[in-house]
């Protein structure tokens, strides 16, 4: 059982209500499914599926096109460490040498306790902060081998726990759109005249 | 403005705005505006060799195999002509040395990881990677890595089977399952290099439609089990022919090898069925191979069991009983059946029918429509193209006319036409509705009246050309309630044309032929009542089996075993001709040559491809037999006499004479003077609150005889049940899945309780036909309407 | 509202006494307040906007020629003109999906000035008549998709996004989307699959030009966050004040990101078209020089997809006409700068496995030739590559992009430079990506590739005999 719990099916209605077509909150709601289990499971596609009218192969299709889609237990924390050119040419690879030996396993793997995934990354646009890396998607710049250490001892004691939370939880602040507020999403075959403030005057 | 003398102005030629001209290699080429290059180039001698492109699905541009050189204003561009319009005066070439090294380079590219096991590969021979690595490639591989590696093959439903090793990810098959087929069951995954097409996991592609997939795969990553490792394509012989599993007639190749059906694959043909099949019909094949062939005449011996015999002795027996009955008189005689066939063995039955006077001749099985819905205005299927608006007031045609409804959801999702579906439940084309009518059994036309009302939907109506696509959407309803409904449809458009859609292969031929019922003979439905009376002498049944095929189990059982002597002509042995006096073999589809006419009354050619099993014989050569056994020649010796007979007998099969169009497209029958249907107020039945109005149809893989005995099919099909809507369950107090007890004024069954919001409160829906109890034990072909109690079993 | 959730503040930005039109905030620590924003002029383009016709607005926009900033470097007020007239509704869709690798400027808009960015989007959305916005952050920027999300919860509840805008006739809907992981998403007809909840692949286009043909098929205005952040200042400033900044071709200022072997790195609001890349890399207010003094060996002057520089072309000014017909591009504004010490295979192969990597598997050239020259290129970086193996880089190359290959020129190699932009034969850049360093790196340093090649040792042809004829005789 991993489809949606009640109170993220709420969440997932109010985002598929943003969209003119259902199908457009496909990836949010893959990142709300992996919110709420760590990874993306075989029910929780079927579950996007039925709610935004799509087939399971289509979800799948979808889903493993991002690689921030896990299809299997991670740790609970992701330590993407980049490898592209600025953090290569300012030392990533004696930086992922160094993570691997720390953490006792190879980029790609995650440790015995479950506590940390560690992964080769892609430019994480903090390209001037090189080498950088990313846990859970929350940056860490210039990181040396001992603020590598720091960062994992810290990780483990709990002393991040407010600000890295668990893998699969992004951004913490959601999007609301309060009744009163929003214009609303209309299908576009429904929407067929140019918006009014369109009409030669002023809008103010 | 000067003004022109009108005599001595050069004649009117109205110009084609959407006329172009583009020179391709030189060549100047007539095109239409929005068409593609490489669709224009396809009308010269120059190829452009493409894997993604295919002419009836949406162009993506992926593979990048059919790089041309557009000549522009900053010199030669390079584009891909699948997905670049042709302008007029473009400039196109496809020849130029730029070209040839990027369409070698891509071709090595795509060679690169495709595994070289084309002599174990059931495509080698005919596949278009193939062809074109010889015709467009480099001639060489530079690749010395390690190819990609997955395991090979893996099923992804009951008959397709993937090899990703050698897919080149062109999207055909992707594309077709979303675009054309409505089935997204296969989709890529992943991204990249590793990108492969897959199934959702343990979610097999079960689409009516997989075989498409395998026979547009431009390699053999897609292969069917059917055909696998079945033959070599240099082995093949090809034949076209027309698919006549349903009445759609979709244009096939018949291939055989070694005098054994092999395969069958979809032609393109405009006007019909734009080289689509369904499996059913693409795989049935089987059953024509099956060893449950009859192969030899039989008779019923002194004990009462049937037993093989000769031909003469048969035909002898046969010509007696019917001259017996004859003596009797001509009304005791009846032929059941002719669908099956071929329009020439409809026509020599209906002569040979003719001859003796039997006059109670029906090609329907009490499941059809009166034969006068021919003479209403006539569409044909590409009418639906350009209709403004479709009626569907119709069976399912997913389940029933499976590449007709291909050709309705093309026109939906299109937005070419909007689609109205009438209907007791919502059909497969119920997503694509612009307007859904769902209404109880016996209040369609009562609700199709109050739609006068809705300014929406007469202002649709009168929008532009309406097509009403008219059948037995209910077999527990009458057919006078298609005919009332139908009839406040065109009241409403009367600039409406008709598709009648009756779905048995060639019933349209056989009625059009004379094999329904004249001079106040007696349809199916009544033959079987007055056999039950025993007023049947001698019944024919021409590969027509009343016992499992009629809607109203208890009427077949009764007429079949009340008439004095059966004479039946089949390619099996089925629950009727297992009675019968006198069991001739047939020769069956593939085996014999003729025509066929589909539901829109076009006419097109069946064609032989290996000869007929055992001593099997064509149908209208048994009529002939039987006719000059009973001292009527029917004047024929060949089949080609037949079908100058019939052509020449038939007014409406008279333009089959253009044997070139017969053997291509085919020709439309020659429509009779149109009739008017007139309203009438049908009285709609009172009923129960307690009772379930049954709603009763076929899915595609049923108990068939062509089905059942072909295996890749045989165990697709479901077993029966009643499907309510799921609000009414907890009236029934039983839970889904479990068995209920269904009773109905005619008989009593156990069904497995199914819950389906496509199903109306208050209706029940029983498949018919399929494995499980018989829901014909419940039908009355008699009454307008059933309803039915649904009970927890104690 | 703000978040009390706590950041390692971001580096990155460096201020310098330059005009600002898009980081005038990023010297306070609460940038990203409403409040802050409020407090310094924030909304005020918005109001001073919906006082004019739309039109009018487009207009001004148009007059100002704001380039895009996402890496083609089309005219903004030119884009919203292309849309067909009476085709509705139209959409806006923020590109906020930066990727490329050197790149990092949208981020820190995102992160530190979210306001203003919403403020670019209201204004488009209303001088272009477009009825949705649909705001794509990168998924991997969790910071910048809290501050937006708390900006967006914070303008809603003020009433600066959403029905009746300031209480004007304007309302429009801007709709936070964020990815997950996909580099290709950052072109546009990608980022609008993947809006549509598809695979982010490409679209050809022809036909699929998004402002005539985008989201669910109705005409769509891609823009840069950049290029949005510029409309507040425009607003207020007017096209005049503008225009008056930088070149008539390349006006305003725009944000570059210098990262590598330089002393001080960072992300800069440069003028635009007059700057040169010599001043960025050199210059005392930006980079301050190579570290330790090395010598430059190349630079990267516009993203992970372009051409690569050398010292040869440090005087030319920050402006696409004139980098163009030197050999590369501007792109995202994206330095990435190589001293003396670089290994340049290793430094090339980083950016070819990243393009194999992102490339999304549509196109045969990019799907299965980006990957093929990362295999060969890997080969020759562990040593052992051969000779054979660095012509076949350049025809797997030329499978991507045929024809002459853009590239810089270069004295001491006798080179004259060839112009951008390159032929391909795939639907977007990132296959030719793949090829664009490589090729340039083995242009310029073809000695460096050639010293990892494996040496063959030349065997006396008889020797080979005699092994032949023992192995023969066996």
């Amino acid at each position: 059982m991993s489809r949606l719990n009640e109170a993220n099916i709420k969440t997932a209605l109010e985002i598929i209500a943003r969209y003119p077509r259902p199908k457009s909150a496909l990836i949010p709601l893959l990142h709300l499914s992996q919110e709420q289990n760590g990874f993306i499971t075989r029910d929780a596609m079927v579950h996007l599926g039925e709610l935004v009218g799509v087939t399971s192969a289509e979800v799948y299709g979808t889903a493993t096109f991002y690689e921030m889609f896990r299809f299997e237990p991670v740790g609970k924390y992701l330590v993407n460490i980049c490898g592209t050119m600025s953090c290569a040419l300012m030392g990533a690879g004696d930086l992922m040498h160094h993570a691997e030996h720390k953490l006792g396993v190879k980029a790609g793997g995650t440790t015995a306790d479950g506590m940390f995934t560690l992964a080769h990354a892609e430019c994480q646009a903090a390209c001037t902060e090189a080498p950088t890396l990313q846990v859970n998607y929350r940056f860490r710049y210039k990181v040396t081998n001992s603020d590598f250490d720091a960062l994992i001892d810290d990780l483990k004691s709990g002393k991040l726990s407010d600000e890295i939370p668990s893998h699969g939880v992004v951004a913490r602040i959601r999007q609301r759109i309060p009744a009163d507020r929003g214009v609303g999403a209309v299908a576009p075959e429904l929407a067929t005249e140019n918006p009014v403030w369109m009409d030669g005057k002023a809008a103010l | 403005m000067t003004t022109v003398d009108s005599s001595n102005a050069t004649p009117e030629v109205a110009v084609d705005p959407n006329a172009v001209s583009v020179t391709i290699n030189g060549k100047v080429v007539a095109a239409r505006k929005g068409e593609m290059i490489i669709a224009a180039a396809d009308r010269t001698d120059d190829f452009i060799p493409r894997f993604c492109y295919h002419p009836r699905m949406e162009p993506v541009g992926m593979c990048r195999q059919c790089l041309v050189e557009v000549v522009g204003p900053r010199g030669p561009m390079m584009v891909v002509s699948c997905m670049t319009p042709v302008a007029d005066g473009q400039v196109v070439n496809t020849e130029t040395e730029g070209v040839k090294k990027a369409q070698e380079g891509v071709l090595e590219l795509l060679l690169a990881n495709h595994p070289l096991d084309c002599p174990v590969c059931d495509k080698g021979g005919e596949c278009p990677l193939q062809d074109q690595a010889f015709s467009h490639g480099p001639g060489e591989s530079r690749f010395v890595e390690e190819k990609r590696h997955y395991e090979k093959p893996i099923a992804i439903s009951e008959n397709v089977y993937l090899d990703r090793e050698r897919c080149i990810l062109c999207d055909r098959c992707t594309r077709f399952a979303d675009e054309v087929a409505g089935d997204a069951l296969i989709s890529f995954t992943s991204r990249g290099n590793n990108t492969q097409v897959m199934t959702f996991p343990d979610e097999p592609f079960s689409s009516y439609f997989s075989g498409n997939t395998v026979q547009i795969c431009p390699v053999g990553a897609l292969t069917a089990k059917p055909y696998r490792f079945k033959a070599r394509p240099w082995d093949i012989e090809h034949v076209e022919s027309t698919c006549t599993t349903c009445s759609v007639g979709c244009r096939t190749v018949v291939q055989s090898s070694r005098d054994e059906l092999v395969r069958y694959q979809g032609v393109d043909s405009q006007p019909v069925n734009w080289g689509w099949l369904c499996d059913k019909g693409r795989f049935n094949f089987e059953s024509i191979n099956s060893k449950d062939r009859l192969t030899t005449p039989l008779i019923k011996d002194a004990s009462g069991n049937l037993s093989a015999t000769s031909w003469s002795v048969a035909i002898d027996s046969a010509a007696r009983m019917l001259r017996t009955a004859l003596t009797v008189s001509p009304q005791s005689v009846a032929f059941i059946g002719g669908a099956r066939g071929t329009n020439e063995d409809a026509f020599a039955w209906a002569q040979l029918a003719n001859a003796l006077g039997v006059d109670s001749r029906d090609s329907q099985m009490a499941d059809g429509l009166p034969p006068q819905v021919f003479s209403l205005p006539q569409a044909t299927i590409a009418d639906i193209d350009t209709a403004k608006t479709i009626i569907l007031l119709a069976p399912d045609l997913k389940e029933e006319l499976p590449v007709l409804y291909l050709r309705v959801r093309h026109a939906a999702e299109k937005r070419a036409g909007r689609v109205v579906e009438v209907s007791p439940r919502a059909t497969g084309l119920a997503g694509k509705a612009w307007k859904k009518v769902h209404v109880e059994p016996g209040k369609t036309a009562a609700a199709l009246r109050a739609l006068a009302t809705d300014a929406a939907f007469t202002a649709q109506l009168a929008s532009g050309s309406v097509v009403v696509i008219v059948g037995r959407m209910n077999l527990a309803e009458s057919e006078e309630s298609v005919v009332h409904a139908l009839a406040e449809v065109l009241h409403m458009a009367p600039h409406a044309t008709v598709l009648p859609v009756l779905r048995r292969g060639n019933v349209r031929g056989a009625i059009t032929a004379g094999l329904t019922p004249r001079n106040g003979g007696k349809s199916t439905a009544e033959i079987l009542e007055a056999a039950a009376a025993g007023k049947i002498e001698c019944l024919v049944l021409l590969g027509a089996d009343p016992l499992s095929d009629v809607p109203d189990a208890d009427l077949a059982r009764r007429g079949i075993s009340g008439a004095r002597n059966i004479i039946a002509i089949d390619t099996f042995i089925t629950q009727s001709s297992a009675l019968a006096d006198i069991v001739l073999p047939a020769a069956a589809y593939g085996e014999k040559e003729g025509t066929t006419t589909n539901v829109e009354g076009r006419i097109s050619n069946v064609a032989q491809s290996i000869t007929p099993v055992g001593t099997s014989r064509p149908d209208w050569m048994i009529a002939v037999e039987l006719g000059t056994a009973t001292s009527h020649d029917l004047g024929v010796a060949s089949y080609n006499e037949l079908h100058a007979a019939m052509i020449s007998g038939v007014r409406e099969f008279a333009p089959a004479v253009d044997t070139h169009a017969v053997q291509h497209d085919g020709v439309i029958v020659a429509h009779p003077t149109p009739i008017t249907l007139t309203r009438t107020d049908s009285a709609s039945s009172e009923r129960n609150s307690y009772d379930y109005r049954a709603v009763v149809s076929r899915k595609l893989y049923d108990n068939a005889i062509g089905t059942a005995k072909s295996p890749s099919l045989a165990t697709l099909g479901e077993t029966s049940a009643v499907i309510v809507n799921p609000l009414d369950v907890p009236r029934i107090g039983a839970q889904v899945g479990e068995s209920v007890r269904v009773t109905s004024p005619r008989g009593s069954i156990a069904l497995p309780l199914h819950e389906s919001v496509d199903v109306l409160r208050g209706t029940a829906w029983l498949p018919i036909n399929l494995g499980g109890s018989d829901v014909r034990e419940l039908l009355d072909v008699a009454k307008d309407v059933i309803d039915l109690k649904i009970e927890k079993m104690s | 509202m703000t978040t009390a959730i706590r950041y390692p503040h971001a580096t990155g930005f460096v201020a310098g006494d330059r005009p600002k039109i898009v980081t005038s905030r990023f010297e306070h620590a609460d940038s990203f307040t409403l409040e802050r924003f409020l407090s310094t002029g924030g909304y005020a383009g918005l109001r001073k906007a919906l006082g004019r016709v739309a039109t009018d607005v487009h207009e001004e926009v148009k007059s100002a020629t704001v380039l895009g900033r996402g890496g083609a470097g089309f005219p903004a007020g030119t884009k919203w003109g292309l849309t067909p007239q009476q085709v509705f509704p139209k959409y806006l869709v923020v590109n906020g999906d930066e990727s490329e690798p050197g790149t990092y400027k949208d981020r820190l808009l995102m992160e530190r000035d979210p306001h203003q960015l919403i403020e670019g989007c209201l204004i488009a959305c209303y001088a272009a008549g477009l009825s949705q916005c649909f705001l794509y952050i990168r998924g991997e920027m969790a910071l910048a998709q809290e501050r937006v999300a708390t900006a967006l919860n914070e303008a809603y509840a003020a009433g600066y996004v959403g029905k009746n805008i300031l209480g004007s006739k304007f309302s429009v809907d801007i709709v936070l989307h964020w990815g997950a992981g996909a580099y290709v998403v950052g072109e546009e007809t990608a980022l609008i699959e993947s809006l549509e909840g598809n695979r982010g692949m490409p679209r050809l286009k022809p036909p699929f030009f998004p402002a005539a043909n985008g989201l669910y098929g109705q005409p769509t205005i891609v823009n840069n966050v950049e290029t949005l952040a510029n409309l507040p200042w425009l607003m207020v400033n007017g096209s005049e004040a503008y225009t008056a900044i930088g070149t008539k071709t390349s006006p305003g200022t725009r944000m570059v990101a210098v990262s590598g072997h330089v002393k001080n790195p960072g992300v800069f609001e440069i003028i635009n078209g007059t700057t040169t890349f010599r001043d960025l890399l050199y210059g005392a207010e930006f980079c301050g020089g190579i570290r330790n003094d090395n010598e430059l060996k190349a630079f990267v002057p516009g993203g992970g997809s372009a051409p690569w520089f050398t010292a040869d072309q440090l005087d030319l000014p920050f402006e696409a006409s004139q980098v163009g017909p030197a050999g590369s591009m501007l792109g995202s504004g994206a330095i990435m700068v190589m001293d003396s010490t670089t290994d340049i295979p290793a430094a090339a192969l980083t950016l070819t496995h990243f393009y194999a990597h992102e490339s999304c598997g549509k196109c045969t050239p990019c799907r299965e030739g980006g990957t093929w020259l990362e295999r060969i290129l890997t080969r020759i970086v562990e040593g052992t590559g051969t000779e054979a193996d660095l012509q076949q880089i350049l025809e797997v190359g030329a499978m991507i992009c045929p024809g002459d290959f853009p590239h810089a020129s270069n004295e001491k190699l006798g080179l004259t430079a060839v112009p951008f932009p390159y032929k391909m034969t795939t639907i977007c850049f990132v296959g030719p990506s793949a090829f664009a360093p490589l090729h340039s790196a083995i242009t310029l340093f073809r000695s460096e590739f050639e010293a990892r090649l494996v040496k063959r040792i030349s065997i006396p042809v008889t020797a080979v005999s005699t092994t032949s004829k023992v192995l023969a005789s066996q």
